[in-house]
């Protein structure tokens, strides 16, 4: 057996399940064949607040193929869950529109389409409230915002030292709720075999999926299995076990058969989470030289009155900028809408939006280059802790960024670089986002064939977490990657934290990379070496090594380059460049890593061009429910996108020396968007999306 | 209600899918792709939206791309239907599949198949001279990054592979001109 060490870190391997994805093989959850499976669709609420009073189902179960239909009244009876929206069919009352009122279940697909849309629902309705303003009378300050941060955040004097400030800047941005929207809608097969339920699920993490049912349902753990081998995107929406989860279950109880429930993708906007819209109000002074001397980030947002979740919007201004001053805060306010929850990089996103934003607006008013007036406020330590940072390669990322772009041959004026009717742009923006570690557990086997295997309950969800584990596991055995497999998926593997808060490499890596390390020191120190004839498994668990936390300030960072032009007839904006460095320790697999960041900052350009949903004051709930009115980036829309990364050792991360990439792509994509914009056309947008004819009033404006 | 009325119109469709010829009695309110995915048992075509937006089930149609979520089993009877399965011959993968590993063209996977059938279509449609929006007026279409672009934007990807996916693409055409 080879123990060199065969270094699978930091090589592009392919993707392991490249193959199955590419050839149509790979089966995401509800795609496993489950014989007499029953097919389930949801009946939506109509009303955004009231309760049901009856449910007619007479000409639903008189449709052919008619099973069942699941109402507040017979469906089974659940324990109460931690997290309220899962709490389906279980009291009549409706708090949005679009939750699930009632289940129909039939024996084909389109036999259970024409079951939900015969169920007739009455309402009592009551008065709705489903308009955000930043100064609703019910904005309150909750107890601690997503991720835990505290709500509010004050040092020095903001007050007094903006007055005092040479240059201030008080601009207030707005970002409207954002779908997920990943391709795979969300779904589940479901099937009980006694007290047993086995489920196929399409979630980022199916050791939290099987906790939720066994609580519902009152089962041992044991008893319940979640597999969930592909997984077609989540982007946060899958982080969380989802009403389809349930209902399955609930469906194939009481059918007695398998039941299959994929989500329509309109029903994706109401029951799967979305990012809620904020108002944020940045004010920055600063000197003449734009060193910041004040700087006040104030987030308002809404949640639902189901479940609260608060964006924490402003938490990157805890991170950013040096000053001596600060003021961060956060406000929400309750509607009756669907609940919010995390959509990729939660707080960073779109925090940095409105930070960066700001930041170009200081720097354009200070008369000072955009990337140097970063530079100059680069702090020693984490401004908001004081604690060090770990390590920090902001400035890095800004002027390797600047160099491969071309950023010093600027013309800084606004609005003056024509080419024939298009105006010409070019913007910065910096990145950051927090490194998150979560114990698991992982258990790694030499087998007696030869080769090894790792196994723990991650998900791919299309991270390539696969492939990047079992890199992991190769060189903490010392052998070459094509030797070792990683299963992942499946909750009757070693548990593990959600493919989340761009935690996954660094949580599960962490817990194989032990797992292969003890492995080994038995293989040698027992074994001489040699794998004994039954092979030899070790189990880790990380909760100590975890929980032992740091005395560093840990976060990634990044830098954004935009070349925007602006046809100023139409309002179009097209995209002509987009470049990311970022510095995020060390890159653990090339290839997927640049995908991911690609990824990410797609989304960005989503956000600050396309993407937007609006709320009806009418009847509750987004308009933009489907993928015709909810525009998210095509292929026509995205260029050819440049990404690097700055080589960063980090010993104070993990044993891989990584922070997370997932997330980092997005935040601050859509200001250096933005920022180049302005740049090209010399008006601030502060408001997203960009469509065209917000562009068009601002050029007849001029 | 006895069994007779409870049922619903059906119909018997003949399709030839991947090669294989099938005899299926169908509701006739089943899409070409529920019947590849519920009754076939080929689960390759994905269902993204159900409604022609995002491209995840395109499958060829007599050569040419389609939405098969929008296309009604029963209409098209006779039909030879191409899906992700069967664009490898055997174990050979097709080019454009190799070309998606190598240049790691996606990433959950969940909008490849659409992606891969789609770029298959392109490639024929290009050969045989058919232009885009994007074509200048009365020139035969030379598959850049542009056009494949432009006739490569009915397939949505939520994880962003599109640079990806173009190099990948394009690659493959170049190879296949070279040839």
């Amino acid at each position: 057996m080879s123990t060199t060490s065969s270094r699978a870190l930091g090589t592009p391997l392919r993707r392991v399940e490249g193959r199955a994805k590419a050839t149509g093989t790979a089966r995401y959850a509800v795609e496993h064949s489950a014989p007499g499976a029953a097919y389930a669709w949801p009946v939506p609420a109509t009303v955004a607040r009231g309760a049901v009073t009856a449910v007619h189902c007479a000409d639903a179960l008189a449709e052919p193929g008619a099973l069942a239909v699941l109402t507040h009244e017979n469906a089974p009876r659940l324990r109460e869950p931690q997290d309220a929206t899962l709490a389906v069919l279980q009291s009549p009352e409706i708090a949005h529109r679009g939750q699930v009122a009632a289940l129909a279940v039939a024996e084909t697909l389109e036999a259970a389409r024409a079951c939900a849309a015969a169920v007739r629902v009455e309402y009592a309705q009551l008065p709705h409230d489903v308009v955000f303003r930043a100064d609703h009378p019910r904005l309150y300050a909750p107890e601690q915002v997503n991720a835990g941060y505290p709500t509010d955040r004050e040092r020095g004097g903001f007050d007094a030292a903006y007055a005092a400030a040479a240059v201030q800047l008080d601009a207030t941005y707005r970002t409207p709720p954002l779908h997920n929207h990943p391709m795979e809608p969300h779904a589940t097969v479901a099937e009980w075999d006694g007290s047993r339920l086995l489920v196929r699920d399409s979630d980022q993490g199916s050791s939290d999926a099987r906790r939720t049912l066994a609580d519902l349902f009152g089962l041992d753990p044991e008893d319940v299995l979640v597999v969930s081998e592909h997984v077609g995107g989540g982007f946060g929406s899958k982080g969380t076990p989802r009403p389809q989860l349930v209902l399955a279950a609930m469906a194939a109880r009481v059918v007695q058969r398998p039941v299959k429930l994929a989500l329509p993708r309109r029903l994706l906007a109401p029951l799967t989470g979305h990012r809620a819209p904020t108002v944020q109000r940045v004010r920055i002074g600063a000197d003449r030289d734009g060193r910041i001397t004040a700087l006040a980030h104030e987030s308002a947002t809404c949640t639902s009155t189901v479940r609260e979740f608060v964006e924490q919007s402003s938490v990157p201004s805890r991170v950013m900028y040096a000053s001596p001053n600060s003021r961060t805060t956060h406000r929400v306010v309750a509607l009756n809408l669907p609940s919010p929850s995390w959509m990729r990089a939660p707080g960073e996103c779109p925090g940095m939006f409105a930070l960066e934003s700001a930041v170009d607006e200081l720097a354009e008013a200070c008369g000072v280059d955009p990337v140097e007036l970063r530079i100059r406020n680069e702090p020693d330590a984490e401004p908001d802790s004081g604690r060090p940072f770990s390590s920090r390669g902001l400035v890095a990322c800004l002027r390797e960024g600047a160099r491969r772009f071309g950023w010093h041959d600027r013309d800084p004026r606004p609005g003056v670089h024509r080419e024939g009717g298009l105006l010409l742009g070019t913007g910065v923006a910096a990145a950051t986002y927090p490194v998150y570690a979560s114990p698991c557990a992982a258990e790694a086997r030499a087998e007696p064939g030869g080769g090894f295997t790792v196994g723990i309950n991650a998900t791919d969800i299309g991270t390539g977490a696969r492939t990047v584990l079992g890199q992991i596991a190769a060189d903490a055995l010392g052998v070459p990657a094509d030797t070792v497999r990683a299963l992942v998926g499946r909750s009757d593997l070693p548990r593990a934290s959600v493919a989340g808060g761009s935690s996954g490499t660094a949580s599960w890596g962490w817990a194989v990379h032990k797992a292969c390390r003890e492995l080994r020191l038995r293989l040698d120190r027992d074994h001489g070496g040699a794998v004994p004839p039954g092979g030899l498994t070790v189990t880790a668990d990380t909760t100590e090594d975890v929980r032992a936390g740091s005395e560093y300030a840990r976060h990634a960072f990044g830098a954004h380059f935009a070349e925007v032009q602006v046809d100023t007839g139409t309002g179009e904006v097209r995209v002509r460049r987009m470049l990311g460095m970022f510095a995020a320790g060390r890159i653990l697999n090339p290839r997927t890593a640049r995908s991911q960041f690609i990824g990410g900052m797609t989304m960005g350009l989503g956000m600050a061009l396309l993407e937007g949903s609006t709320v009806d004051p009418r009847f509750g709930d987004h308009v933009e429910a489907d993928l015709a009115s909810y525009h998210v980036p095509t292929c026509a829309d995205v260029p050819d996108i440049e990404v690097g990364w700055i080589d960063e050792e980090d010993p104070h991360l993990n044993p891989m020396g990584s922070k997370g990439i997932g997330e980092i792509g997005i935040v601050g994509a859509a200001a250096a968007l933005t920022n180049a914009l302005h740049h090209a056309v010399g008006h601030r947008f502060r408001t997203l999306p960009v469509h065209p004819d917000t562009v068009l009033a601002a050029l007849g404006a001029l | 209600m006895d069994d007779e009325s409870r049922r619903c119109p059906s119909s018997e469709v003949r399709l030839q899918v991947n090669g294989t010829p099938y005899r299926l009695r169908l509701d006739n309110r089943t899409t070409l792709l529920d019947t590849l995915r519920e009754h076939l048992d080929l689960t390759g075509a994905k269902k993204g939206c159900d409604h022609g937006q995002c491209g995840a089930c395109t499958v060829l149609v007599d050569g040419r791309r389609s939405n098969s979520c929008l296309l009604l089993a029963v209409a098209l009877d006779g039909a030879a239907v191409t899906t992700v399965e069967g664009l490898a011959d055997g174990e050979r993968l097709h080019p454009l599949q190799e070309a998606f590993l190598e240049h790691d063209a996606f990433q959950c996977g969940y909008c490849t198949p659409g992606q891969l059938c789609s770029a298959a279509g392109v490639l024929a449609e290009a050969a045989d001279g058919m232009p885009s929006a994007v074509t200048p007026v009365g020139e035969s279409p030379r598959l850049d990054g542009g056009e494949i672009r432009e006739r490569m934007s009915g397939n949505l990807c939520r994880c962003g592979a599109y640079p990806n996916i173009v190099r990948a693409v394009q690659d493959t055409a170049q190879a296949g001109a070279a040839r």
